[in-house]
């Protein structure tokens, strides 16, 4: 297994995200505070350690970071400049 | 309406194990009964979760492999080495246990039936899971499959593929490490070439679903782009040893 067999993508996430946000956020489009990129969160890249790291798939960057422990959820999202989803 | 955000707390739903069938020697598809389901689309995932008798928990993330059919969730799960939660479910799991599901969720890397154009379908290994899902409601769309395994004992839903195969589904499958005697099929990884063979043309604005290991994914991504598709019209997921 390769460092690139561990990357995955935000696709990953959205189970945690969904139950953090209350809605589906794959579709929902972030932009990247440290290059400006945006783009649908399921596309971002997806480390995943001790808990869930998202990285700009553009510039490398860390949008997100989640961690789980038992029924409580730690999200650290200052990497993100904006979230947009349809809540319609 | 599809893809909308709907406002609610997702939480864990108890499911209980309806079938387990062997697809290969290291994968298996579990199909769970999980009351009050409310429905999915094809490309859409869950999330699994085993608890412990310590209380120790870890969770996973399995693409659905069928569509949707009351509260009948169907999953075709690889074993990973070390993994925490496939070795259950490839090893241990029997009709009747039960464990926890979150789901359906997933948005981006989904089928939208609308799309008029034809659909091409790249999987890799068990990154053919949601592209089964796709296929098997694919309807009268055009759609090619292009699936890359290792050997012909790999291929995951093999018999299924050789029976729906023709008519609007064009099956192309590359070994990429052994063949059998006799395999007329085709023997090399998914590049550019290949593609450029097999998949529908640029100017027919094909709709790209490619899901495999990161670096399958990536290749082909770039591959496809490369030949020109519109890198809007292709979807990627990448597949491994996922959850949180």
């Amino acid at each position: 297994m390769t460092v690139s067999d561990l990357v995955l993508d935000g696709n990953a996430a959205a189970g945690i995200l969904h139950a953090v946000y209350g809605a589906e956020m794959t579709l929902a489009v972030g932009t990247c505070d440290a290059c400006d990129t945006d783009g649908p969160v399921g596309a971002v890249r997806l480390y995943r350690s001790a808990g869930l790291v998202l990285r700009c798939p553009h510039c490398d960057a860390v949008l997100m970071k989640i961690v789980t422990a038992g029924e409580r959820v730690w999200v650290d999202s200052r990497g993100l400049r904006t979230l947009e989803l349809a809540v319609g | 309406m599809a893809g909308a955000a709907v406002l609610g707390r997702l939480g864990w739903r108890v499911a209980s194990i309806a079938d387990v069938r062997p697809e290969t020697p290291r994968v298996k598809t579990i199909a769970l009964d999980v009351p009050g389901w409310p429905g999915h689309r094809a490309g859409q995932h869950v999330d699994i979760r085993l608890t412990a008798e310590d209380g120790y928990r870890a969770e996973r993330s399995y693409s659905i492999a069928a569509p949707e059919d009351g509260g009948r969730v169907e999953l075709t799960v690889e074993e990973v080495d070390d993994g925490e939660v496939s070795p259950y479910l490839t090893a241990e799991a029997r009709a009747g246990d039960e464990l926890e599901i979150r789901g359906p969720v997933g948005g981006y890397f989904v089928w939208d039936s609308d799309y008029p154009g034809p659909i091409l379908l790249v999987g890799g290994g068990s990154g053919v899971v949601p592209l089964m899902a796709m296929i098997r409601q694919r309807g009268a769309i055009h759609t090619t499959l292009v699936y890359s395994a290792r050997t012909l004992e790999d291929v995951i839903y093999r018999d299924e593929l050789e029976r729906v195969a023709g008519g609007g589904l064009d099956v192309v499958v590359t070994l990429t490490r052994t063949q059998p005697d006799g395999w007329t099929g085709h023997s090399r990884r998914v590049d550019a070439d290949l593609l450029a063979e097999v998949a529908p043309p640029p100017e027919q604005r094909p709709l790209a679903f490619v899901c495999g290991p990161t670096p399958f994914v990536e290749a082909v991504a770039l591959a496809l782009v490369d030949l020109g598709h519109d890198p809007g019209l292709v979807k990627t997921e990448r597949f491994g040893p996922t959850g949180t």
